[in-house]
């Protein structure tokens, strides 16, 4: 495969709407050259909708997509120039593994052996080179995927879409053809639009992370950024775990529990609110079999992740999620009398109405 | 215990084979038992010895050579006709129109509920009119036999249809390039090739022998011929008829056989996977 730097994208105000339903309400969005966007949102927000209109599988309602620079609106799917990776296997049946990655490249009447050449090279660089004469259901899931990823590599479009390539896949497989992904779209330095329900997979993949709710974009940006500064509540809850803490918002911090933490959104009015904590931002701090307070409660469950471990304490009124090492939290068992610790980082606030500002 | 449950095992394997070669030896019998009948009948002399006369003698008629003929070529336009009719439908209902397919699948099925002679009383001034103004060839019949095989063929096919994943494989080859013709040809029509089969065979089989509609409508196909021929020579009606039993036999294995014939392996493939098999086995 030769190297080639990829196209800018650029979504413009896009409107879908099935009968009442709006899919997508005006989403816009710019994928810079050879940049790895995820779309990630719950199932219905848009995500999916949106890559289908990229690819030109569905008509716009409004707006309009734009690749390198070209209206490419009206455009049939067949003269796009993208490449794509379906959810369900999308192998032709009939077809082995490299006659699969050539179809596309006999649509562009390229002769008989450089197509098998270009697919061949394709195969390698997904490192199946050797399943080359293996139909598809002789291949594994995620070999399988991985054909498919060359079938849409093989054709050297300007964007690649991705529409949750993996999420047929087991967890191991799934983790490290992500990976794989990741390699193989660096290496090519095509522009892609990866869309996944999985937060998990789209923060570890992508340069820019877009999350959708309800047809909009709520917040794009790096996965940390994301992760660490959710614009809105809905992007802080659906990233990742978050703490619901009732607390009051006064002169730009808000008090959680007898601790004051920092605002998100400082200018924000004063009142009583619900402040959004990680679960990594709340800590054990000792056994407190003596104490009482807001922050003292009892360890319900510790839940084994690995090299981390998540512990749900009941304060009484309510339970709390604490994320640490897996060695720190052996010393709590359930029962364990503890104090919780609230690091001050910035949280986010949540109101029933829609959150007012001070301004 | 392992011997015990092995004896059990075969005992119930040996039961099993047993019923099959029962059932498959009785549905032999109720099939084998009238054809045999009818090749003693054909091949039996009035003094009571056995003689090819009423077989030869097929030749002697050139109205059954020309039924015969008409038959095999209604039996063909049919079958391109339906097939060019109902796939492309199909596909594009499945694609494009999910909503329509109840209402297509109530159309195409509505032929199995009027019987043929009712559909002989509509189709009556339709010949009429196509006879004065377009031809009165025996194949215009091949109009009245795609709605005759409709019912059978939009089954066979939706079977083959339901098993693949229709949307994204035409997604898959349209994201590829390929055009909605070249879709269909080389991705959609391959991977139901058994149902075009399965379709093809109903539609020869239903064609070959329809007789109500011709015989209404005043062409003599195949059955029409036969039963003409049989009140005037029974032993060469009856040698038609099994002559053109074995014919559709014929026909139907080789078409069963171009249907389930083994699945492509490469030559690279076969000798890769011959290494490990074999090691295997030793």
């Amino acid at each position: 495969m030769t190297e080639r730097s990829g196209v800018e994208v650029r979504l413009e105000k896009l409107v879908r709407r099935y009968g009442t339903v709006t899919a997508l309400d005006g989403l816009s969005l710019t994928i810079a050259p050879g940049e790895l966007v995820a779309l990630l949102g719950p199932s219905g927000c848009g995500k999916t909708t949106a890559l289908r209109l990229l690819a030109g599988l569905e008509e716009a309602d409004g707006g309009r997509v734009v690749i390198a620079g070209k209206d490419v609106t009206g455009l049939p799917t067949s003269r796009r120039n993208v490449g794509m990776v379906f959810q369900a296997y999308s192998l032709f049946p009939h077809m082995v593994a490299w006659e699969n990655v050539a179809f596309g490249l006999q649509m562009r009447k390229v002769g008989a052996a450089e197509r098998k050449k270009r697919a061949l090279e394709a195969l390698e660089l997904v490192g199946l080179g050797r399943v080359a004469n293996r139909y598809a259901n002789q291949m594994s899931g995620g070999q399988q995927q991985r054909v498919a990823l060359a079938r849409a590599l093989a054709i050297r479009p300007q964007v690649l879409l991705l529409d949750e390539p993996l999420s047929a896949l087991d967890a191991k497989v799934r983790a490290r053809l992500r990976d794989e992904i990741r390699r193989i779209q660096l290496e090519v330095g095509i522009t892609t639009l990866f869309v996944t329900h999985d937060q998990e997979e789209a923060l570890a993949i992508a340069d820019r992370v877009g999350v959708m709710q309800s047809g909009r974009l709520e917040q794009l940006g790096p996965p940390t950024l994301v992760y660490t500064r959710p614009a809105t509540p809905f992007v802080a809850e659906f990233v990742g775990l978050t703490n619901r803490l009732a607390g009051t918002v006064k002169g730009g911090a808000v008090e959680v529990r007898g601790v004051r933490l920092p605002l998100v959104q400082p200018d924000i009015a004063d009142g009583p609110a619900t402040a959004l904590v990680r679960p990594e931002a709340v800590s054990l701090a000792s056994r407190a079999d003596a104490e009482e307070g807001p922050l003292v409660g009892a360890v319900l469950t510790v839940a084994f992740l690995g090299a981390v471990s998540r512990v749900t304490v009941d304060l009484g009124d309510t339970t709390v999620l604490a994320q640490m090492p897996t060695s720190a939290a052996s010393q709590y068992p359930a029962g364990t009398k503890v104090r919780l610790e609230l690091r001050s980082d910035p949280v986010l606030i949540q109101r029933e109405e829609p959150v007012a500002t001070a301004s | 215990m392992a011997v015990a449950a092995r004896s059990t095992q075969r005992t119930r394997w040996i039961r099993l084979q047993v019923f099959r070669y029962v059932t498959f030896a009785a549905a032999a019998v109720f099939f084998l038992v009238p054809i045999g009948a009818m090749v003693e009948f054909s091949t039996r002399a009035n003094n009571g010895s056995r003689t090819l006369e009423y077989w030869r003698s097929i030749f002697d008629y050139p109205e059954m050579i020309a039924a015969i003929v008409a038959s095999l070529q209604l039996a063909a336009i049919t079958s391109v006709v339906m097939l060019v009719l109902l796939v492309p439908t199909m596909v594009w209902v499945r694609l494009k129109l999910p909503g329509l397919s109840r209402i297509v699948e109530f159309i195409c099925l509505l032929p199995l509920t009027i019987p043929a002679i009712v559909l002989v009383v509509g189709l009556f001034p339709v010949y009429i009119w196509m006879g004065s103004n377009f031809s009165d060839s025996i194949l215009t019949l091949s109009l009245a036999y795609v709605v005759l095989v409709l019912p059978y063929c939009y089954r066979a096919l939706d079977a083959g249809l339901g098993a693949i994943d229709v949307k994204t494989l035409s997604e898959a080859a349209r994201s590829l390039g390929a055009s909605w013709f070249a879709v269909m040809w080389r991705i959609i029509v391959p991977n139901i090739s058994n149902a075009i089969l399965n379709a093809t065979l109903l539609s020869v089989a239903l064609v070959l022998g329809e007789f109500t509609i011709a015989n209404n409508l005043l062409y003599a196909n195949l059955q029409v011929e036969l039963v003409h021929l049989g009140r005037a020579n029974a032993g060469v009606s009856i040698a038609v008829a099994v002559a053109s039993l074995l014919f559709a036999f014929v026909l139907l294995v080789i078409l069963a056989f171009i249907g389930n014939r083994p699945r492509r392996v490469r030559p690279e493939l076969a000798t890769a996977l011959a290494g490990p098999l074999a090691a295997s086995q030793t």
